[in-house]
């Protein structure tokens, strides 16, 4: 399996934590939201992150993204000598609420980022057209956000996180506010869009069936502060369809992770 | 074809302006109303024949109103860019305004009139002082009001302080500066004819003060009736400025 410390390619591991802690002050007490996270993530992979609400993922998240620092342990991003990656262009993201500009038509939000990294716009508005019709927006480039539901709202923002060819895309609960049924929808578009993109992903959700059915691997973590409750590799082959959910090894699979976060 | 949307659209508003309207010339007529305690419509838009320099004063208080709106945009939504820069100016500045939107605007008359005279001066004056600091508080609220995720999205993209300011939070606070600009405008009118109340030698507030004392109540009528469509062209121009620059969504009712 990729990501198996057996089968690490040379340049070793995508993205790296080992024994991160976050450590934040307010008021002059300090709170330990994270304490000794340690997962790697291979290049390409989609590795979901699920703990309970409030358990410190988006830290472990933001961390990644470079908007906090981290307080101790080692993170590394971009493999061991982290060449080719730049903080700024190879990271993309994707939050539970779209925060699309409600000003912008959706052809426009998507280029946000191009915009503010300065990337030439008649290239950047192409491939903004490729990414619409990758997650199944062709049509609405000229619509207002408004104009979409929430599903299609979501689209958008994940057309957005692609638009400057990040390496990463960090996404925090992206399918949280969804309808039940759209959310599986939207996880079948996942799954479709890493394997045309082949972007490395990371996917931080409080379902532990979305974290299985989407994840190659899934780092479990318990609650406040964050701590490792396990790191599971799914062996259920993509292209994945909704139908696995009802496989014996998928149930498994939520069953361990069930009792790895004491509630089974 | 727009005309005949705008009315299938907007009949029964129509109607009902025309119904209270004629109501009104009824209840005068067969109630046999004395003129000068109340006027009838028709006797009301009659006075324009009458010489009471209409087209001068209203073109005086028009301007007054004007001024004193424009003045308050400017500074209001000036002002409230420049504390959005600097979070001391916004810490020292803000409480500040906030105590001084306590004080009754219109109270301060006599003192501008002692301090610049009278005249379109201390009107304008007037008006700005009375609709500038609605502007300023929302647009400073609308400024502040980001999104903190769309912040951290930006941010991991190493967007620049200004390229933050031009391309969310200006834009996502213009619904916010409309509809400071809107309840403004009632205010600014407000604050021009109470400057001719006090004193003033032309303009319509003026002009009722004058024809109050040889009870013209038609004139007076008739001068309310100027200054409201005053009101409601600079309403009219702020909407459709509005419709223009933020698209539907985004308004602030």
């Amino acid at each position: 399996m990729r990501g198996s410390d057996e089968e690490r390619p040379m340049t070793g591991p995508f993205i790296r934590l080992e024994g991160v802690r976050k450590e934040f002050a307010t008021r002059g007490e300090r709170f330990l939201a994270v304490s000794d996270v340690t997962f790697d993530v291979a290049e390409g992979e989609l590795v979901a992150l699920v703990g309970p609400s409030g358990c410190g993922k988006t830290t472990v998240l933001k961390m990644i993204a470079g908007l906090h620092e981290h307080s101790g342990g080692t993170m590394r991003i971009g493999g061991t000598d982290g060449a080719g990656f730049s903080a700024d262009k190879d990271i993309g993201m994707v939050f539970q609420q779209p925060l699309l500009l409600k000003w912008r038509k959706v052809l426009e939000n998507v280029l946000l980022p191009a915009e503010i990294l300065g990337l030439p716009m008649a290239e950047s508005r192409d491939r903004a057209r490729d990414l619409l019709a990758l997650v199944g927006l062709d049509g609405f480039e000229g619509s207002y956000p408004y104009e979409l539901s929430g599903g299609m709202q979501q689209r958008a923002a994940i057309a957005r996180s692609l638009v400057h060819d990040p390496k990463v895309v960090l996404m925090d609960e992206p399918f949280g506010a969804l309808d039940a049924l759209t959310r599986e929808s939207m996880n079948l578009e996942l799954l479709r869009i890493w394997s045309e993109s082949r972007k490395t992903i990371l996917f931080v959700t409080h379902g532990i069936q979305e974290a299985v059915f989407l994840g190659s691997r899934v780092v479990v973590l318990t609650s406040s502060p964050a701590r490792m409750a396990g790191d599971i590799t799914v062996e259920l082959p993509y292209p994945r369809k909704l139908e696995i959910k009802t496989h014996e090894d998928f149930g498994a699979y939520t069953r361990q992770i069930y009792s790895l976060l004491g509630m089974a | 074809m727009a005309v005949l949307n705008f009315f299938r659209r907007y009949w029964i508003a129509i109607v009902a302006h025309l119904a209270v309207l004629v109501a009104w010339q009824l209840f005068v007529q067969l109630g046999e109303v004395e003129p000068y305690i109340m006027p009838s419509p028709l006797a009301t838009v009659m006075t324009l024949a009458d010489n009471n320099g209409w087209v001068h004063n209203t073109l005086f208080t028009a301007g007054e109103i004007f001024g004193g709106y424009i003045c308050a945009v400017i500074f209001g939504v000036g002002m409230a860019l420049f504390f959005s820069w600097s979070k001391n100016l916004d810490a020292a500045l803000m409480p500040l305004l906030i105590s001084l939107n306590m004080i009754p605007k219109v109270a301060l008359g006599p003192i501008f009139i002692v301090w610049f005279s009278y005249g379109m001066g201390s009107n304008i004056l007037m008006a700005f002082a009375i609709s500038f600091l609605p502007i300023l508080i929302t647009t400073a609220r609308g400024l502040k009001e980001v999104e903190p995720d769309l912040i951290d999205l930006v941010r991991t993209l190493r967007a620049t302080r200004w390229q933050v300011f031009t391309k969310i939070q200006l834009p996502g606070s213009l619904p916010y500066i409309f509809s400071g600009m809107k309840v403004a405008v009632v205010l600014a009118v407000a604050g021009a004819i109470v400057g001719e109340f006090i004193a003033s030698e032309e303009g319509l507030g003026y002009l009722m003060m004058q024809r109050q004392v040889e009870l013209d109540t038609a004139a007076m009528f008739m001068a309310v009736l100027l200054i409201t469509l005053i009101g409601s062209v600079l309403y009219g121009a702020v909407m459709l400025l509005e419709k223009i620059v933020v698209p539907q969504d985004a308004r602030l009712g």
